[in-house]
């Protein structure tokens, strides 16, 4: 298509049709081919993203229950029904503990284990392979083996059991359910995180350490005054990946816990599910919608404000 | 921190790491082997971590209880239509917003931008809805449509972008003086050069759908019509209980095949995914 577009530009451009200068000039035909060039992707992006942005907007305004039938404008009805539904404490709750967790936890072991990498070892290419390889599972599979393995007769508390330690029901328990569904998702993603941690590292100038060795410092001194301040940039975006991320979640809630036990593990994306596709509460639905737009946008711009903050340099 | 390190310091070094690479190799070992045994070793205590006979009655019940090997070919096909169609579509666009001068281009590319900043999760309603009225419900057309040319593909615009930008002017303009076209400058200079940035595309494109899973679960209702993901989940009994051997068999299925081509292609599944910096 975008073949035939540019041949018609140059043939147009041979009979030049005036006598001054031709029309197709080369900066009109580049105009034109940019257009083309882009077309899929602009279209895509109005059709598939900013319409729907406008029309979830649009039906937040409406209550609308697919089942009766019924679409009707009610104004900012939905947006008080937030204030006034008595799940959504315990739904934010979730997604806020969910993400807190998730966040300091994945970063935390990222940075370990890129750390442990970047020593001079043999065989680090072996390790980096394992922990990098549940990138690759498909997150259904290895969601559905580690609910496999949380069962209360399932393999973890089997291999407790061997060491004599009594392992809860981690599913069912409201605690334990939380930090499950955190567990299985930092193992599944660490491993990004990881080499963009261990690329950092790489990048920090020996001759910093070595200075310092000469001072004297410690390493931990030195990890936390000449490490943590260079990858610093890294470290900002990470976690702006792992947050925006850590709201998305919804296969390991749906496969794991179903949002409980209670509402417990019930975050915000699952939700919006239950309310838009088993309730068929739409107008509802297109509510949180724009609640988890209006989070992922804020703290987006937050974290953006913060790099300004702390972030040691930027390259 | 690439200092020398004593024999005593590198022997605790692999012992940690050892320990530390559990819980990323355990699992997929379990599954492996879970599909192997026969249903009363499955809770066996102590567990055993070697299926004493093997035997691959899960694997055949895969196929009996669910169009699995249809179900296998929706996946595949589809993740290759979306790998090809995104590639395609980011590549145009990237480099048209990184090489080509045009009226708008700035807001353009904000306007396409956007998609970045948009969860798919936030749309999903409406989606669900423009199918629904298009009657592409219970269709794989959503699965296909969305992700070349909507918001998953934005990323793909923007790293082929900035990979465009980064190519030396004068080979653009060695190709003018040849005679050569935009699309020719395009199609025989720069694309060929992008196979880095392309491959990298590829990878996390094909992982997305391949990963996808709320959109399965909300556009198809039938299993004939289902991908991967959402088959793995179909596997109970009566009771709504789950069939563990069968569920790690259809889960092996799953992902094995994957693992094999990473561990074969792992530098550039490493160092693509993470130049792109994107969560599966």
């Amino acid at each position: 298509m975008t073949q035939t577009d540019t041949r018609v530009g140059s043939a147009s451009a041979g009979p030049a049709p005036g006598p001054a200068r031709p029309f197709w000039t080369s900066r009109r035909r580049d105009q034109l081919t940019g257009f083309v060039f882009i077309a899929p992707q602009l279209l895509g992006s109005v059709v598939f993203v900013i319409l729907p942005l406008i029309l979830v907007f649009w039906y937040s305004l409406h209550e609308w229950n697919v089942l009766a039938g019924t679409f009707d404008f009610v104004g900012t009805e939905n947006y008080q029904g937030l204030a006034d539904d008595p799940n959504l404490g315990a739904v934010l709750r979730a997604t806020g503990l969910f993400s807190i967790g998730l966040v300091v936890f994945n970063l935390g072991l990222a940075l370990l284990l890129a750390v442990l990498l970047n020593q001079r070892l043999r065989g680090t290419i072996v390790f980096r392979t394992l922990f990098f390889s549940p990138v690759v599972v498909s997150l259904v599979a290895w969601t559905i083996v580690w609910g496999f393995l949380l069962q209360d007769n399932g393999g973890i508390n089997g291999l407790l059991d061997t060491i004599g330690v009594d392992g809860p029901n981690w599913l069912r328990g409201e605690g334990t359910a939380m930090v499950s569904v955190i567990v299985v998702q930092v193992f599944k993603n660490v491993g990004l995180n990881m080499v963009l941690f261990l690329a950092a590292l790489q990048g920090v100038p020996a001759d910093l350490y070595e200075a310092a060795e000469v001072d004297g410092a410690s390493r931990m001194r030195q990890f936390w005054r000449i490490t943590v301040p260079l990858i610093s940039p890294t470290i900002l975006l990470t976690s702006i990946i792992t947050v925006v991320g850590s709201l998305q979640v919804f296969a390991q809630i749906a496969v794991l816990t179903q949002g409980g036990p209670g509402t417990s593990t019930t975050v915000l994306v699952y939700y919006l599910y239950q309310q838009a596709f088993q309730f068929h509460h739409f107008g509802y639905g297109a509510t949180l919608s724009i609640l988890l737009f209006v989070i992922v946008l804020a703290l987006t711009v937050l974290q953006w404000q913060m790099r300004k903050r702390w972030v040691f340099h930027e390259s | 921190m690439n200092r020398d390190l004593s024999r005593r310091t590198k022997l605790v070094l692999y012992g940690v790491l050892l320990v530390l690479a559990i819980p990323f190799v355990f699992p997929t070992w379990w599954m492996v082997t879970s599909s192997l045994k026969p249903v009363s070793d499955i809770f066996a205590f102590p567990p055993k971590l070697l299926p004493t006979n093997p035997q691959i009655d899960a694997y055949q019940r895969v196929f009996e209880l669910q169009p699995f090997g249809q179900q296998y070919l929706n996946s595949l096909y589809i993740a290759l239509v979306v790998t090809v169609g995104t590639m395609a579509v980011a590549a145009l666009a990237g480099y048209a917003f990184a090489r080509i001068r045009f009226r708008g281009q700035n807001v353009l590319f904000l306007v396409v931008l956007a998609g970045l900043l948009i969860p798919s999760e936030v749309t999903i309603v409406p989606l669900f809805q423009m199918f629904f009225k298009l009657g592409l419900v219970n269709t794989h057309w959503p699965l296909i449509l969305v992700p070349i040319f909507g918001a998953p593909s934005v990323l793909a615009t923007f790293i082929m972008r900035q990979f465009f930008i980064s190519l030396p002017d004068e080979l653009e303009e060695a190709a003018r003086v040849d005679g050569l076209g935009r699309f020719a400058t395009f199609w025989r200079i720069a694309l060929p050069l992008s196979r880095p940035a392309l491959g990298a595309v590829a990878i996390f494109t094909f992982l997305h759908s391949w990963n996808l899973y709320l959109e399965p679960i909300v556009f198809l209702s039938s299993p004939e019509k289902f991908t991967l993901p959402q088959a793995l989940t179909q596997f109970v009994d009566a009771y709504g209980g789950p069939m563990w051997d069968v569920q790690m068999a259809a889960a092996s299925m799953t992902a094995l095949p994957v693992l094999v081509v990473f561990v074969i292609a792992q530098k550039q599944f490493v160092e693509g995914l993470a130049h792109t910096g994107l969560k599966g």
